[in-house]
């Protein structure tokens, strides 16, 4: 058992960050995502496939190799950065914002796909009801879709905030590691052990991991799966 | 010929699909039941959809002189923009919202949001006044599709489309179900399209019967008319038979019969239970009509009425024969053997008697 270690300013900074950038991300992922989920989930366009694919594509690849193109994308002198830049905002790399942006990225996934597979499973019945009984598309959606599909919703969020708890290489790459700005939990922890202090990094480990599981198990207790279709 | 009511519905669509077209052109009755009848396939469901503007065809839909959909000048007004009621197949609640939050649905949406009356009137009309607080889940399929009728009446329909709601359910339901449709017909005001392909649902329940095949409207017309008309499809079926508007007259207590008046004279038949003045639809079987040249002595039967002959068809099988008979106005149908035909030696025109072995009145 390791010994109860005294936890820094910079070890708190670093909860308080990860947390504050899991409930951005999952709050904005929420909104854009449930949008492109029932679009997704509905359309049967070529148009539709491909962006389905690119949605997924954070799945697969490296989160370095995602980081490296967001930096490249977001930095003053790139597409996003300009258009930034044009907005009259900050450049975004090294901080909270470009570690949102990044977040939402790499989470993207894990809100859009859960969305999607419920939305589909309730099927166009639901939807012919609610137009006979005068409800507008707009209405069908907010009364109707989103109701119904609300253990997708449930399933999306938790997924969405518990993997972007999770993330590293990303966080890396576009934020830079900036301790007491963009220097998330896990970052943290590689700190403490690149410095041998595994008591820190094995108590801050353990948290994540206990965090991690519970969560997960909460989802397997309500009887879905979590990451179906 | 027909005289135009600006109530009528006037429905005018064409829908190509692939392996199937729906070309229809139809008058409704702007009040009482209109069924579209026919084999599955026929393009019942189609049509149906096309009037609630859940299909696209290409047309012109219109009811009680509101135009719903015209193509001629690029009108469509989508589902949710027509004061439609439409009650589906299968029993189709929102399974999130508890009864009276489902039945609310369509009402809150109407044009007229804060008036209850519609809605208190299905709830006793369906008797589901006890199943308010209950959720989708934990009713039988009768009672959800009960709740999806007063759901839909309850959103000020100007118009209410069903698509076979009994088809989903086994008979126990349906003859749960029915005597509620029978309270709809009496007491609704607005006009009602039935899909069915249930000769029984038709014969109790419609006042117009369409007959729908490959997509097309073989027949189009009053559900006496239609029944005992011997040149459609339906005249060959086992069901053939006539459908008679009748009113109880009188009770007789001593043989537990009722007497049914209709224009053709009194018919007698099992005691019902419902008070003398109630109209009832009485049903008369081509197979249990059989006709004799002499009025009724010394038989058992108690029902003969004098007729006319009309027409004879040829029937299925090449022993029998299907007579049309006019009997003061109600037209009958009796099925008989070309030999008992070639015995009476009978002719169009000819006066004989029906002998009736048999009147059902569905309950």
């Amino acid at each position: 058992m390791l010994p109860v270690p005294t936890f820094d300013a910079e070890d708190w900074a670093a909860v308080g960050l990860t947390v504050r950038l899991a409930t951005v991300t999952t709050l904005l992922l929420l909104l854009l995502g449930t949008p492109l989920a029932w679009w997704l989930a509905r359309s049967r366009s070529r148009l539709a496939a491909l962006v389905g694919t690119l949605v997924t594509l954070p799945l697969v690849l490296p989160p370095s190799v995602l980081g490296f193109y967001l930096l490249l994308m977001l930095a003053p002198q790139g597409p996003l950065g300009q258009f930034v830049h044009e907005l009259g905002g900050e450049a975004m790399p090294f901080t909270f914002s470009g570690l949102v942006a990044g977040s939402m990225v790499y989470s993207l996934p894990f809100v859009v796909q859960p969305l999607r597979t419920a939305l589909a499973g309730l099927g166009e019945r639901p939807f012919e009801v609610a137009a006979t009984l005068r409800a507008t598309p707009l209405d069908r959606f907010f009364s109707v879709a989103l109701p119904s599909a609300r253990q997708g919703v449930l399933n999306a969020t938790v997924l969405g905030f518990a993997h972007t708890v999770g993330e590293f290489g990303v966080v890396l790459m576009i934020g830079g590691n900036i301790p007491g700005r963009t220097q998330v939990l896990s970052l943290r922890i590689y700190e403490h052990v690149e410095a041998m202090e595994y008591a820190q990094a094995g108590w801050l480990a353990g948290g994540m991991l206990a965090f991690s599981f519970v969560v997960l198990l909460l989802l397997h207790a309500r009887g879905k799966p979590a990451l179906a279709g | 010929m027909m005289v135009h009511d600006t109530r009528d519905i006037v429905a005018c669509f064409r829908l190509q699909r692939r392996g199937f077209g729906l070309d229809v052109d139809l008058r409704l009755p702007g009040r009482g039941v209109s069924v579209l009848y026919g084999a599955s396939g026929s393009g019942k469901t189609t049509l149906l959809r096309c009037m609630a503007g859940l299909e696209r065809a290409t047309g012109r839909f219109e009811i009680a002189a509101q135009v719903w959909q015209d193509d001629r000048v690029r009108r469509f007004l989508p589902p949710h923009r027509r004061a439609l009621g439409y009650v589906f197949q299968e029993p189709s609640l929102f399974a999130h919202l508890d009864v009276l939050h489902n039945i609310e649905y369509g009402l809150r949406r109407s044009e007229r949001p804060h008036d209850r009356s519609r809605l208190d009137q299905a709830v006793a009309m369906l008797g589901i006044g006890a199943l308010l607080r209950r959720w989708p889940a934990q009713l039988s399929g009768g009672e959800q599709q009960r709740v999806g009728m007063a759901r839909a009446l309850a959103s000020w329909p100007r118009l209410l489309l069903m698509d076979e709601p009994l088809a989903a359910l086994d008979e126990a339901r349906k003859s749960e179900i029915l005597p509620y449709l029978d309270t709809l017909h009496r007491e609704l005001a607005i006009p009602v399209v039935y899909v069915s392909h249930a000769a029984d649902e038709v014969a109790r329940l419609a006042d117009h019967v369409v007959l729908l095949d490959g997509g097309r409207v073989r027949a189009s017309g009053p559900v006496a008319e239609i029944f005992s008309r011997t040149d459609l499809a339906l005249a060959q079926r086992d069901e053939a038979g006539a459908v008679i508007d009748a009113c109880v007259e009188t009770h007789d207590a001593r043989w537990h019969l009722s007497g049914l008046r209709c224009p053709a004279g009194l018919l007698w038949v099992r005691q019902l239970e419902v008070p003398p003045g109630t109209p009832v639809r009485a049903r008369i079987a081509a197979r249990d009509v059989s006709l004799a040249l002499q009025g009724p002595r010394d038989t058992s039967i108690l029902n003969s009425l004098p007729a006319r002959v009309c027409s004879l068809v040829a029937d299925v099988h090449p022993s029998q024969v299907l007579v049309q008979l006019d009997a003061a106005g109600v037209l009958l149908l009796a099925r008989i053997t070309r030999r008992s035909l070639d015995a009476l030696a009978l002719v169009p025109g000819m006066q004989v008697w029906a002998q009736v072995k048999s009147v059902a009145v569905p309950r």
